[in-house]
């Protein structure tokens, strides 16, 4: 009788349970367990000053050391080539304005890429407003940059390039290696902002031939505060941050142990299941991008269908304002993001989909889901499932409805 | 037995019709209150009407808005004029859905003078606020039924009293501007209705 009961209640449970479902991973990551053990479990004890002299101080500067060469192995640069930050964001403005401004006497020209985090734009924006020149190259229809372009932008006083490896929005890889080819023959600095493609995708510095390059914990199942710039050894770089000259005299603050310490056993963490976890995920990717482009009319795919980041799917779909689409997907339990201008702070549609050629309208109807470590294929199977009928429900109340 | 119920508890999130819910009320979301969430989920009076008397639309699908909204006109016992039946379809994003079926439920069964005095005040009323980023949805809603009304007069040749004429005359001008800046989207806009009729 009473396991009856038990059994029509959890029924009752799981009935009334709203599904939760997160697939918002290229905003924030969840923090690995894993990664979040290890911080945990120094955080009480290594809590000293890492500049310190004494006992206390020496222990943090071996856990901080030993993440340095952890987070180096992972790109192939060397120990010291790496400086830890606070957040990506900083990793970007320590690269634009620190190089800039430390080679002003040689040159004044910037070069980005119009796809780039606002953290690099708004930098740019602002070296601008100090008397600096920059060129916003332009991408192709799936957020290319072509290496060619960055060849014709190179001018006397150009001296850093800034190209990011992988777009957040719509998943573009860009062709780092080339651009770094370039820049090496030329002579130019090359800045990539690796935050998206960082743990998910091989990186090689020397290879790829790589002067700067970001990348952050948060987004690699890491906890947040933590992230780093990599500075090839011999680059000129002034700081913006001064004060005690904790790393390398590059980024005073007393140093984030912990959070660093976390960061780099999730990068490890990532290295080595990077080649599985790439397959697993585009294996999701693929079959949510061909179920929705299958059944829901007038969809389509933003950005490249094969050279994208593994967990990345861009849509968009005409007729849909894409807040009202987010705010469905997150009643029925579905995180997910957009780039539409009602959804954002300023009004605007997303300056990437702009830059590939889409229309303010297209724009409005763009939906980005993005997969990660605890996405499943039942998860998968129930966006499919929910999608198109949060479409076909907002195109009913809408004037455009196709009868 | 006491012991299992106390176990069912509420859920965090709600979802519409999910049944532990009284009526199923959509629970509060983002910056949006419960009400914004209800009219969203559940819109009121939404769809397209056969052989409306007036119709009014107002927005652009470049800036992300269209609201279209639709009035049948009937006379009261009293012999006052009113909004006698009222319909809206829109594109837009979760306040422009739900200030539209907010409109629809203010000005359902209010006479014609009424009916236009309904401002964005009353509208955020009846959802128990927007958050300020969205207050012009609130505007345009109260600006779709105005024109849906202007609509109605001029087709009945009627006289247009001041304030309406006024309205409408801004409106008239706030479209102007939006079209001249955006003229290639808007041809665009004007190309995708006709192939829906």
């Amino acid at each position: 009788m009473s396991k009856k009961i038990i059994k029509k209640t959890k029924q009752i449970l799981k009935k009334a349970r709203p599904r939760r479902i997160y697939m918002d991973y290229a905003a924030a990551t969840p923090v690995d367990p894993r990664a979040a053990k290890a911080a945990a479990k120094i955080l009480p004890d290594i809590f000293a000053n890492s500049m310190s002299f004494h006992g206390f101080g020496r222990q943090a500067r071996e856990v901080l050391e030993q993440s340095r060469a952890d987070i180096a192995s992972v790109v192939n640069a060397k120990a010291e080539e790496i400086v830890f930050t606070g957040s990506a964001t900083e990793s970007n403005n320590l690269a634009l304005k620190g190089v800039m401004l430390a080679n002003k006497n040689r040159g004044k020209h910037l070069i980005i890429s119009p796809i780039e985090h606002n953290c690099v734009l708004e930098s740019a924006a602002w070296l601008e407003r100090q008397g600096f020149e920059v060129t916003r190259l332009k991408v192709d229809s799936f957020g290319w940059v072509n290496p060619q372009d960055v060849a014709a932008g190179i001018r006397p006083g150009t001296i850093l390039v800034s190209v990011m490896h992988a777009s957040n929005e719509i998943g573009t890889i860009e062709p780092i290696a080339e651009i770094g080819k370039i820049c090496r023959d030329k002579g130019v600095y090359f800045h990539t902002d690796a935050a998206q493609s960082f743990g998910k995708i091989e990186i090689d510095v020397a290879k790829m031939n790589i002067d700067l390059l970001t990348a952050s914990s948060q987004k690699i199942y890491g906890p947040k505060g933590a992230a780093c710039l990599y500075i090839r050894q011999g680059v000129k770089i002034e700081p913006i941050l001064h004060g005690g000259g904790q790393e390398f005299g590059l980024r005073s603050s007393t140093v984030n142990v912990p959070a660093i310490f976390g960061f780099a056993q999730a990068a490890l963490i990532a290295q080595k299941e990077m080649a599985k976890e790439g397959k697993r995920l585009s294996g999701l990717r693929d079959k949510l991008i061909a179920g929705i482009l299958k059944t829901i009319p007038n969809s389509y795919l933003n950005g490249h269908p094969a050279k994208r980041l593994p967990n990345n799917v861009n849509l968009r779909f005409d007729f849909v304002e894409g807040e009202s689409m987010i705010v469905q997907l997150d009643v029925n339990g579905i995180a997910a993001s957009t780039g539409s201008a009602c959804s954002s702070a300023k009004l605007a549609p997303s300056h990437v989909l702009l830059a590939i050629g889409l229309e303010p309208q297209e724009a409005h109807g763009s939906l980005r889901l993005s997969l990660g470590r605890w996405t499943k294929e039942s998860d998968v199977n129930y966006a499919l499932k929910v999608l198109p009928k949060i479409i076909a429900r907002l195109r009913e109340i809408s004037p455009f409805k196709t009868n | 037995m006491k012991t299992i119920k106390k176990t069912i508890k509420k859920p965090a999130v709600c979802r519409p019709k999910c049944g532990t819910c009284p009526k199923g009320r959509a629970a509060a979301s983002g910056p949006y209150t419960a009400a914004v969430m209800d009219h969203f989920s559940k819109p009121h009076n939404y769809g397209k009407m056969a052989n409306p008397d007036g119709i009014g639309k107002v927005g652009n699908l470049v800036c992300g808005d269209v609201m279209w909204l639709y009035i049948k006109v009937a006379k009261n016992k009293a012999g006052q004029e009113i909004i006698k039946n009222i319909k809206f379809e829109t594109f837009g994003c979760v306040a422009a859905i739900a200030t539209s079926s907010a409109i629809t439920d203010l000005a359902k069964g209010k006479p014609l003078e009424d009916a236009i005095r309904i401002d964005k005040q009353e509208i955020v009323g009846e959802l128990g606020g927007l958050p300020p980023i969205k207050l012009h949805c609130s505007v345009l809603a109260a600006d779709a039924l105005a024109e849906a009304i202007y609509d109605y007069y001029i087709k009945q040749k009627r006289p247009i009293p001041v304030a309406l004429e006024e309205k409408h005359q801004r409106i008239k001008k706030e479209k102007d501007i939006v079209e001249e800046k955006y003229k290639d989207w808007v041809k665009k806009e004007e190309e995708i209705h006709e192939n829906r009729i």
